[in-house]
């Protein structure tokens, strides 16, 4: 299609006025779009749209609108994020798409992550991940220079692999058992490679693979649906270290009964 | 009224040591548990203050409109952050640091207070390290280093082009922690829209809960402001939808100063505006200047040419020309400004006219496909998503948008403003970047701050103050909550015609045109006409349907517009009044013949901060004079 022509479109979007209501998909149409138009810019022109028309607009998240706050959050067609490899919603253009087209919208759907409005939903599940364990325990202050402890250059890009994670759910919205393995097997996968966080690493694995069943996060039976879902390209190879730094752990005795029979079914 | 940064004197070596054992009391382990502090902003500078305020044993409640602290915008940061540590050996130095800031900041900023963020950048690595950020290193495991503009050393530490991500996760990894332990408490999906005063001191915060649309009052015995930058009053910026003046702008109009609001930036490397439908520009980081050539077409008739098709002699690499010993890594305002001067002559490319080449074929020439690959690949990734152009085989197109606010609420040393009780940390003050920030300094700035500056400097406030003075049903706090209601009572109220984002993108078009790249007389007269008369349509011809009590987010955004429609008109009044131009704000009256800005430290070698006197009333201009005793005055030349 050339920059110039225009597109119409059909969307098909979950609209659900709070949480714990009931939901229905109700039909729009999306007019004038350019190949150009971000998928939210085609959002904001159906929303601006629907204003006018005295309607309530399409509630969903985004910020940075640039791929990296991990904010916006919403299945297309049955994808979450669109589809596009490693493209967040917002980095999604609308030149992927063409005339004509019906797309369906909704919102990420996961035992965790409550439905708050439309496209909206609750994610601090993650938080709760992190909070638990996703952190090295070094208080501000009396740290040595950063050239005191060496890191290889090839740990430091591992380390950075898996870093760049956003948080966005996608992993979790993706997987049949809504599991948090990618998201957070990428956080257990970085602190363990590095020098800094290695002294805690039993500890945070166990406490980290706890926290996912405490909060409502399923088990991983190996589908790899998040690695194709994940916006960053986060590779499903952190899920297998967490194991493995799991199974480390369990040889330490860090971990409690519970996750052993958790991590053996798998 | 002049006014009094209470900057330490003496050697500037020894300001910041001497001040914190001299001037600043301490809160004894037992009794800080006792005290309240509540962070607004969960940022950079927000997010590692209240980790660090909470590790010590303050209570802390913790504030973001975002559904995580980890969204804050300071996570779209790319390129690096500073820091002193002359580890390449190229000369570098607190000193310089110190030097490069004060002299790319136009000679507008505190000298005191960039010399301490000059002195604590090391730490911020160290610290930064500790967490687990995850650096680039070399191969032999040392940190690695890159350039940024406005200097002439390598002391901008990365991970990738992501380096803000990677601290602020750092940050919130401390920050989630102490959530972890219950020493802080968060409220995201939270918007401060009011400060509460009472008896002349900042002891609370009125919010409205964006879920559930519930408004309440937090009390606390101090509150600390790092709610970010307020350039999206230009529409367009490369900030992200929901940065927004709201915090500031309350603080502002309960007494709290605003200091040289028009210092704003312009950035270089942007991808040029598309369309009319476009929501927001999206930065290319300054760090592809190391290796990218900036230039246009020598002659009008080729700039519809393919760039490849362009002879070398036909091309004008006009930063390398006309700053050689900076070249392509001149500082932002200078070359921001210098862009716009190729477009305005004609020789502009893409739509519109309105872009330049930054060029990498020469350093793929040189270095290979693949190292370029491994510099800056996600952010050729990121311009091939948008543009559908592949940068490896065509020059990027680049143009200047709004980036960054270097004014802000007006803080004094102790990053105190003028409110006792009130701190402003990160993009929100306006302490360290004077009239423009170098690249890589604002991470630094709002880690400094939070890190190792308000522990500090806030323990001297509360050791003076009793815990828990101010209770929530404090007659200060009802009232606040019913002006908060009663605001957005009449937002929902007025039931107009016109859009939320109509009315936010005319007032950014306006503010571009005439408060953007290039002020003159008139045009920011101009714009002081224009102002009021939206500000009143606004009020009688906005539409935001739906109610108060649920999540709306048209709601969030008339509330954030209508507070941008008020500043910027204090932002265009300080541009009126500088008579001068300095860093990022040029006065097209005063430049040389050859076209660089003219400063005129006679009359304006001050800060200026504002007292609100109430809308549509003329604010009252309050006069901070700059000394500098280290680095002297001197024309700012890159050339
Ligand atoms: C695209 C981009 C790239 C950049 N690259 C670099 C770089 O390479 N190097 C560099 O040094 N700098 C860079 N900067 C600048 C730098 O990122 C910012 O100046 C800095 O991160 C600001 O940090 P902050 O903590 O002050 O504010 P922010 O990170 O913006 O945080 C603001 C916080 O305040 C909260 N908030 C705001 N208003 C309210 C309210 N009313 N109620 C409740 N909460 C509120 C938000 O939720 C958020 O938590 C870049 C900026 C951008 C936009
Ligand atoms: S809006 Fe930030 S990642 Fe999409």
């Amino acid at each position: 299609m050339s920059a110039h022509e225009t597109m119409n479109l059909k969307l098909i979007v979950w609209r659900q006025a709070g949480p714990n209501q009931p939901g229905r998909f109700e039909t729009y149409e999306a007019k004038n779009i350019t190949p150009h138009h971000s998928f939210l810019e085609m959002l904001d022109v159906v929303n601006e749209d629907l204003i006018k028309a005295g309607q309530e607009p399409i509630a969903f998240d985004h910020d940075c609108r640039e791929g990296i706050c991990g904010m916006c959050s919403a299945v297309v067609n049955g994808v979450p994020h669109g589809g596009q490899q490693r493209t967040t919603l917002c980095q999604l253009h609308m030149r992927k798409f063409k005339d004509g087209d019906a797309i369906y919208l909704e919102p990420w759907r996961a035992r965790a992550f409550p439905i708050l409005r439309d496209l909206v939903v609750d994610r601090s599940a993650l938080d709760k991940l992190i909070q638990t364990a996703g952190f090295v325990s070094c208080h501000t202050g009396g740290v040595p220079d950063g050239n005191a402890v060496l890191v290889g250059k090839p740990q430091a890009d591992y380390a950075m692999d898996a870093a760049e994670c956003i948080g966005c759910g996608a992993c979790v919205a993706a997987c049949p058992n809504s599991a948090a393995m990618l998201f957070a097997g990428a956080k257990v996968s970085q602190l363990a490679e590095l020098p800094q966080g290695q002294v805690e690493a039993p500890q945070r694995v166990a406490a980290m693979v706890q926290a996912m069943a405490d909060n409502g996060f399923g088990n991983c039976s190996n589908h790899y649906e998040c690695e194709a879902a994940c916006p960053k390209g986060i590779k499903v190879k952190f899920i297998a270290r967490m194991n493995r730094e799991f199974i480390k752990a369990l040889a330490l005795e860090k971990v409690g009964a519970v996750n052993t029979a958790r991590l053996k079914s798998e | 009224m002049i006014l009094d940064g209470k900057a330490p004197t003496g050697r500037i070596q020894d300001t910041w040591d001497k001040h914190r054992f001299d001037s600043l009391k301490l809160v004894n382990p037992a009794n800080k548990r006792k005290y309240k502090i509540l962070v607004v902003g969960t940022g950079l500078a927000g997010g590692s203050a209240a980790a660090t305020l909470a590790e010590l044993g303050y209570q802390v409640e913790a504030f973001a409109y975002q559904d995580s602290p980890r969204r804050a915008h300071s996570i779209a940061a790319q390129g690096g952050i500073n820091a002193a540590k002359a580890y390449p050996n190229d000369g570098d130095s607190i000193y310089r640091l110190f030097y490069d800031t004060i002299k790319g900041g136009d000679f507008r900023a505190r000298e005191a207070d960039v010399w301490r963020l000059a002195q604590v950048s090391n730490n911020i690595i160290d610290q930064c390290v500790a967490q687990g950020v995850p650096f680039a290193r070399d191969y032999a495991g040392y940190l690695d280093n890159r350039s940024f503009g406005g200097a002439q050393v390598s002391r901008t530490f990365f991970a990738r082009g992501q380096t803000g991500q990677q601290l602020l996760l750092g940050a919130y990894s401390a920050l989630s922690r102490q959530i972890g332990l219950g020493a802080v408490k968060m409220f995201p999906r939270t918007e401060m829209l009011d400060l509460v005063v009472v008896d002349g001191e900042a002891k609370g915060i009125t919010v409205r809960d964006l879920v559930t649309g519930e408004l309440r009052t937090h009390v606390g015995d101090a509150v600390v402001l790092a709610t970010g930058g307020y350039v999206n009053v230009f529409y367009l910026s490369t900030n992200a939808m929901g940065c927004s003046v709201t915090a500031n702008w309350k603080a502002h109009k309960k007494g709290a100063y605003f200091a040289n609001p028009c210092y704003t930036q312009i950035h270089p490397t942007c991808i040029p505006q598309a369309g009319d439908y476009q929501s927001k520009l999206t930065l290319m980081s300054e760090s592809l200047r190391n290796d990218g050539r900036i230039w246009v077409p020598k002659k009008k008739e080729d700039c519809n040419k393919a760039p490849n098709d362009i002879p070398e002699e036909d091309r004008d690499y006009y930063l390398e020309r006309k700053y050689p010993s900076f070249g392509n890594l001149a500082p932002r305002d200078i070359a921001s400004r210098a862009a716009k001067e190729q477009c305005d002559e004609g020789r502009g490319v893409g739509p519109g006219g309105r872009g330049v080449y930054l060029d990498f074929s020469a350093s793929i020439k040189r270095l290979g496909e693949g190292t370029i690959r491994e510099r800056y690949g996600n952010l050729f990734e990121m311009y091939e998503r948008i543009t559908d152009e592949n940068a490896y085989q065509r020059p990027m197109r680049i143009y200047p948008a709004p980036h960054y606010s270097m004014g802000g609420l007006w803080v004094d040393y102790n990053l105190q403003s003028n409110v006792p009780g009130l701190f402003v940390l990160g993009e929100a003050n306006f302490s360290v970047h004077g009239a423009n920030r170098l690249g890589a300094s604002a991470l630094m700035q709002g880690l400094a701050d939070g890190y190792f500056v308000i522990p500090y400097t806030i323990a001297n406030y509360l050791a003076q103050t009793k815990p828990g003075k101010v209770k929530a049903d404090h007659p200060e706090c009802l009232k606040s909550v019913a002006d908060v209601k009663a605001t957005r009572d009449q937002l929902l109220a007025v039931n107009g015609k016109k859009t939320v984002t109509e009315f936010m993108r005319e007032v950014g078009t306006l503010m571009w045109n005439d408060v953007g790249m290039a002020r003159s007389e008139k045009s920011l007269t101009d714009a002081l006409q224009k102002l009021p008369a939206i500000r009143e349509e606004f009020w009688q011809n906005v539409k935001v349907s739906g109610s108060g009590e649920e999540l709306n987010q048209q709601l969030e955004n008339a509330g954030r517009t209508a507070d941008f429609i008020e500043f910027a008109e204090l932002l265009t009044r300080d541009a009126l009044h500088r008579k001068e131009s300095c860093g990022g704000h040029f006065r097209v009256e005063s430049q040389y013949p050859d076209g660089e800005a003219m400063r005129d430290d006679a009359n304006f070698a001050y800060s200026a901060a504002w007292e609100s006197k109430g809308v549509g009333k003329d604010p009252e201009l309050h006069k901070e004079p700059l000394k500098f005793e280290n680095v002297h005055l001197a024309v700012r030349s890159y050339k």
